[in-house]
């Protein structure tokens, strides 16, 4: 059985072989069809990876609230430098969500900008004034000494947990704990945990997690208050939370909620418009729908470009069974059923497409490795993409091939002995 | 009731019609053949342009059926048979060998005999010892590897006629065999065919050519559709033979088959 379809596969070779050039040619159509899709599902899914990545890292049953500052209003312009903008979110908010969303875990975010000294070692550090369930609802974990905690609260204790990478900066070599950095001019804080390396960002600004140290949010107001000099308005600006983490138990609650939550927050920051409510589940949502109707897209083109190819195939199957009229009229005569005939034809234009496809899965696995170098754009090559574009290839082989097989078995053999 | 030494009747035709419908009319290309084959004959046809000689090949290798009548192939009625069971009587019982040699281009020589034993599914070491056996019996040993383009006419007619002989066949069919063939490779040609004959194969040909017909031990004249006349050409005056294959309609003794 086995070593007969070697042989026939054999065979089909010898008879490409017949017409090289030919061969080639109907072998490209389907190589090229090949290739662009799997580059194309490669650049795609590459593209969409990040985005959904980074939305699921927000965490899909978050809803996250952030002060924003408002657009400039021509009588704020007018005013002096000196005078404070006041915008965002309060901290009673909190309290308030937590009351209409009793199942939700909800959290508090300061952020603001200090240098950090730790011996010779310097740092412009994030410093995130936050509350004891930041990590459950940012889904992070504490690799070394302790996360911050209710007492540290309470107390306004100066306790600090670093990022991994702000660790790594300030303390190349020791370990950390129990070590005291210098926050801004004359704050002294004892580091109490590090926490483990995530490798996304912590705010809009691009500066990730790992760079950020994270102290409780009642030392961080207690110390350094709530107003913040902007460094590039140099004006001072009034911040009391810069966002809201709202964790919803399950998924479903999530949309729900983010309708609670803008109604809530209407009165206050309707007009000023200095909230911005964000919802990663729709975002995720969005971006999948976007990927499927690109898949979708793609899905055509591939399709046409392999029916293109198809045709080609089925084009010189024709011409190779006219032309091969004789052989057919022979091997019909020493025996062959209707059945070889198909089968011979049918391996020859699996064979045919077969070939582009292996050759194509190795192009269309190039094209992306050269597109990431010269256009530093993510690619991502799936398994699954490739042994689908693969199997459609042969697919198209055997479908296209169908026909001209039919007509070869179907040939009266004394006519086809008294061809040419 | 036939003799024990008589030989065995391996084809067969009883009544034999072979009519091509054109249009209004009607062409009996064979209209009515009674024949015989035994084995170890030597048979030739022969006829006029037309005169049905094609059509009976075509009957006698299972490339076609009869209109009307019965075609026996070693006793059985294979006339009413399937396309597949008519592929497998040509695969198992007949041997074609063809004016234009016929053999596949791109596959080499001990392929090209492998090609009927494949479609029985019998290819395999005993089908390759099989090969290099007749190829060398038609000389052409130590030729295996080669292409078919890469051998003479007369080379090429003896692979083929290897290749006729692989499924050790009832009988050899060949149409024209030496038609494309400088005399003195036809020579040849006979004289294997001679040699094969004396091993006790079973040999009908169709001919134009008197100097090839005359070589075989009978030879069957067709005309019009019919029977015309069966000749034994061993007999020094060519006269025609008994009732034994034909039915001849009685004439007399005569020398038209060698005009
Ligand atoms: N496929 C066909 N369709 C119609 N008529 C046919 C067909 N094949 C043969 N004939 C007719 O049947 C008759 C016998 O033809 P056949 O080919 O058997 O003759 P032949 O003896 O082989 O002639 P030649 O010596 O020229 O080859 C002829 O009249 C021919 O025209
Ligand atoms: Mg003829």
């Amino acid at each position: 059985m086995i070593r007969d379809t070697m042989r026939m596969v054999n065979l089909g070779l010898k008879s490409l072989m017949l017409h090289k050039l030919r061969s080639s040619l109907t072998t490209a159509g389907i190589l090229f069809g090949v290739a662009s899709v799997i580059a194309m599902l490669a650049v795609g899914e590459g593209a969409s990876a990040e985005t959904l990545k980074q939305y699921r890292e927000m965490g899909v049953t978050n809803v996250l609230i952030r002060s924003k500052k408002p657009e400039e209003t021509q009588q704020s312009s007018t005013t002096s430098t000196m005078s404070v903008l006041g915008y965002g979110l309060f901290y009673q908010e909190a309290d308030r969500i937590q009351n209409l969303l009793p199942t939700a875990t909800v959290v508090r975010v300061r952020e603001f900008q200090r240098g950090i000294i730790r011996g010779e070692n310097w740092s412009s550090t994030l410093i995130v004034g936050t509350e004891v369930d930041f990590l459950p609802v940012t889904n992070m974990k504490v690799v070394e000494g302790r996360w911050l905690t209710e007492l540290d609260q309470q107390r306004q204790t100066n306790v600090c947990v670093l990022g991994a990478s702000l660790a790594k900066q300030l303390f190349p070599l020791e370990n950390p704990l129990g070590h005291t950095i210098l926050v801004g001019i004359e704050d002294r804080f004892e580091v109490v945990g590090v926490l483990q390396y995530q490798g996304r960002a912590a705010s809009p600004n691009g500066t990730t997690l790992d760079e950020c140290a994270f102290i409780p949010l009642a030392s961080s107001r207690r110390r350094f208050g709530d107003t913040v000099r902007n460094p590039s308005t140099n004006r001072y600006e009034n911040v009391e939370v810069h966002e809201i983490k709202v964790k919803l138990p399950t998924m479903d609650e999530v949309v729900g909620a983010a309708a609670v939550l803008d109604y809530m927050l209407k009165p206050a920051h309707g007009n000023k418009k200095d909230v911005e409510l964000t919802v990663p589940l729709e975002l995720l949502r969005k971006a999948e729908e976007t990927q499927r109707m690109f898949n979708l897209v793609l899905a055509v083109i591939a399709s046409i470009s392999l029916l293109v190819g198809g045709i080609g195939i089925m084009n010189v199957m024709l011409a190779t069974v006219t032309e091969r009229t004789r052989e057919i009229g022979i091997r019909r005569a020493l025996g062959a059923k209707k059945k070889h005939i198909v089968q011979q034809f049918l391996v020859e234009a699996g064979v045919l497409s077969a070939l582009g496809g292996i050759v194509g899965v190795g192009l269309g696995m190039v094209v992306p490795l050269a597109i990431e170098k010269f256009f530093k754009q993510n690619t991502d090559i799936l398994p699954i993409h490739v042994l689908l574009a693969f199997s459609i290839s042969a697919a198209v082989g055997v479908v296209f091939g169908l026909y001209p097989a039919w007509r070869a078995a179907n040939m009266d053999p004394v006519e086809a002995l008294r061809h040419e | 009731m036939q003799t024990t030494s008589e030989r065995a009747v391996i084809a067969e035709f009883v009544d034999v019609h072979r009519h091509y419908v054109m249009g209004k009319n009607v062409v009996r290309a064979l209209n009515g053949v009674s024949v015989q084959v035994k084995k170890g004959d030597y048979l030739s046809i022969m006829g006029r342009s037309g005169s049905g000689k094609s059509t009976m090949l075509n009957i006698l290798g299972g490339l076609d059926r009869p209109t009307t009548g019965q075609y026996r192939v070693g006793g059985r009625d294979v006339s009413q048979l399937s396309d597949d069971d008519l592929s497998d009587v040509r695969g198992r019982e007949i041997g074609f060998i063809f004016q234009s040699f016929n053999l596949i281009p791109q596959l080499s020589v001990l392929e090209n005999l492998e090609v009927p034993l494949f479609y029985q599914g019998r290819v395999g070491a005993e089908s390759r010892a099989k090969a290099e056996y007749l190829a060398e019996r038609v000389g052409l040993g130590g030729r295996l590897e080669h292409r078919p383009m890469e051998l003479s006419g007369g080379q090429q007619q003896r692979v083929a006629i290897a290749r006729a002989l692989m499924n050790d066949p009832l009988f050899l069919l060949a149409d024209e065999a030496t038609g494309n063939l400088d005399s003195n490779t036809e020579k040849e040609i006979l004289d294997l065919f001679d040699d094969l004959r004396a091993d006790g194969v079973t040999i009908v040909i169709v001919t134009h050519n008197p100097k090839v017909a005359e070589r075989s031990d009978h030879t069957l004249w067709l005309k019009d559709g019919q029977v015309e006349k069966l000749v034994d050409n061993r007999l020094v005056d060519g006269r025609l033979v008994d009732n034994r294959l034909v039915d001849n309609r009685g004439g007399a003794a005569t020398n038209g088959g060698h005009a």
